[in-house]
């Protein structure tokens, strides 16, 4: 196990490719969906705020 | 030419042919080229304090490099062309950002987009008074660039050729990415990103003709290549041009 | 004559159903042909949908392919007789070079559909490649570059493949940087994409040219692979791996287009109903 972990000298190379695979895949997989949650954060947020104003003109509509 | 004639001949006979394309409605497209060039001519003079700031720039860039690099004449001389070449399209990016953005502005592109003209024909004029303008002052200053860098004599000649076909056609790959860009909030730094690409080949072919001058090898085959380029891109930039225009004014 | 009769009343529905957000889904679709599936596939609710569904499967897949080529690559094959076990890299890099151009190759064709037919989930796609293209080809260079130092003794030399490879980078930052310095997104869209057909005309000019330079300033030409053909046992995690990036990628590029499309459409009834929906 340590033999394998040791890559025959070149661990120090290696492993630091493999880890950039990695990271930058996990970034490119990731950032889209947290774009996503904002986005929808933001989506919702409008909605509901569409929601009060209209339910407000038509207080105001009601009351005069 | 010749069925230019036959239509004056089939007109009104004697008349010359500005006499016919101005009595025609629709102005001629080489009038209407014509036209175009000397309003950015007239427009260029009336800015005329501004056409300096790349031809100092240059010199400012140019004389820096003996303090960094120390004025040895032989290291100087050896790496001149090369630096000469880059500082030539370094100075060419700030203006190339600015080609299109007044006009679109003021509206002036939709106008063009209007004309009965081909609009790729129009973009092809604004490239050639953006190069009279802007580039070929550069290129008159390079004696004496080439001076204080301690360029061989032998090689002056060859450095403003490759610089006539090299910069015309860097001109032309940049106005296709300054249209592109002239829609965009601000450019700044994005042309250089997008222009870097295009031009890498560019100076790639240049800086291997002045090499080969400066060592004393034949140095016409990588200039037959950028004269080559320069003809394919005289055909095609304006046409992308032209769509890149399309984009920017068409929201 | 018959066939294309059928096949209209087929395509008069698929339109329809392209259009209600409560079709009857794209069970019923495959049974038609083809370009009706593409065209009912084009509408941004069916295509949130089935992308949605059909990503999950497509990331398993390339797990499992990751997996199998990795093992097959960092434990079965056996150490290079001259680069030892640092030539296990290559499991990694040259797939993500594969990618690099495969990537900016169906960027460009989604931007010549989105600049020829104006399609905005071919807009969508030719955008949302980019990040990933400029992601494969960041790996691709940091990669080589952990390749080069132990091999070649530095971590950068300027030769055909990684100058290709660095200018390749720098085509992608720029459509990423064009379309983002626009305010109207679809407009953004369509230059990027010009930028991107643009780019793939260069690219060659770009690859040839650096050769050209290389041979002129003789000394840094490495070839990678000499050219000794490669073993049996390395050449399949290889292709395992390089099919495994495809899966990724086809899974991602559905994935970043959904949230694409969101964004573009949020004003739009489909997203306002699913956003909700999804609240309660």
């Amino acid at each position: 196990m340590t033999q394998f972990f040791a890559m025959g000298g070149y661990a120090v190379y290696v492993w630091p490719a493999y880890a950039v695979f990695f990271i930058v895949l996990a970034w490119d997989w990731f950032a889209p969906a947290l774009r996503r949650r904002r986005l929808t954060r933001q989506l919702r947020g409008r909605i509901a705020r569409e929601r009060t104003r209209s339910a407000r003109a038509a207080r105001a509509e009601v009351t005069t | 030419m010749a069925s230019l004639t036959q239509t004056v001949d089939r007109g009104t006979g004697t008349m010359d042919v500005t006499a016919v394309a101005r009595s025609s409605r629709r102005p001629g497209t080489w009038r209407a080229c014509r036209a175009l060039l000397r309003r950015d001519f007239v427009l260029a003079w009336r800015r005329r304090g501004e056409l300096f700031l790349p031809l100092l720039y240059a010199v400012i860039v140019t004389a820096l490099f003996p303090f960094a690099l120390g004025p040895e004449p032989e290291l100087l001389g050896r790496i001149a062309g090369g630096v000469l070449l880059v500082i030539v399209v370094l100075a060419m990016l700030p203006a190339l950002e600015a080609m299109f953005r007044a006009d679109l502005e003021d509206g002036t592109l939709e106008q063009w987009l209007l004309a009965p003209q081909p609009l790729a024909l129009l973009a092809l004029t604004r490239v050639i008074a953006h190069w009279i303008t802007t580039v070929l002052p550069l290129i008159v200053v390079m004696p004496l660039l080439g001076a204080l860098l301690d360029l061989p004599m032998k090689v002056l000649p060859i450095l403003i050729v490759t610089l006539l076909l090299a910069t015309p056609l860097i001109a032309l790959l940049g106005a296709v990415l300054s249209a592109l860009a002239a829609g965009a909030r601000r450019s700044g730094i994005l042309l250089a990103l997008m222009l870097l690409p295009l031009v890498v080949p560019v100076v790639i072919f240049a800086a291997g003709a002045i090499a080969a001058a400066q060592s004393g090898m034949p140095y016409l085959a990588p200039l037959t290549w950028l004269a080559a380029a320069l003809v394919l891109a005289i055909v095609l930039a304006p046409l992308a041009c032209a769509a890149a225009l399309r984009i920017a004014v068409e929201s | 004559m018959l066939r294309n009769g059928q096949a209209g009343v087929v395509g008069e529905r698929a339109w329809k159903w392209g259009r209600v957000p409560e079709h009857p889904g794209f069970r019923n679709m495959s049974r038609s042909y083809v370009p009706h599936f593409i065209h009912w596939l084009g509408s941004p609710p069916n295509f949130y949908r089935f992308a949605g569904n059909v990503r999950p499967w497509l990331m398993a897949a390339a797990l499992v392919c990751a997996v199998i080529g990795l093992y097959g690559g960092l434990v079965l094959a056996p150490p290079d007789y001259q680069q030892g076990d640092a030539y296990r890299i290559i499991f990694i890099h040259v797939p993500s070079a594969w990618m690099s151009l495969f990537i900016y190759a169906a960027m460009a064709i989604a931007g010549l559909v989105a600049l020829v037919w104006r399609v905005k989930l071919a807009e969508v796609i030719a955008m949302e490649c980019a990040p990933i293209g400029a992601a494969f080809t960041l790996i691709t260079l940091l990669t080589g570059s952990l390749w080069g130092k132990p091999m070649w003794g530095t971590w950068w030399t300027w030769g055909a493949r990684l100058t290709s490879e660095l200018v390749l980078f720098f085509l992608y930052l720029g459509v990423i940087g064009l379309y983002n310095a626009f305010e109207d997104r679809r407009r953004g869209a369509r230059a990027a994409s010009l930028l991107a057909l643009v780019g793939i005309v260069n690219l060659p000019i770009v690859h040839y040219s650096v050769v050209w330079w290389n041979t002129l300033h003789q000394g840094s030409t490495v070839n990678l692979f000499g050219h000794s053909s490669i073993a049996p046992s390395m050449l399949w995690p290889l292709l395992v791996m390089a099919l495994a990036t495809h899966l990724y990628f086809f899974a991602s590029i559905l994935g970043r287009a959904r949230t694409g499309l969101l964004s573009l459409e949020s004003g739009k009834q489909w997203v306002r109903q699913l956003v909700t929906d999804t609240s309660r």
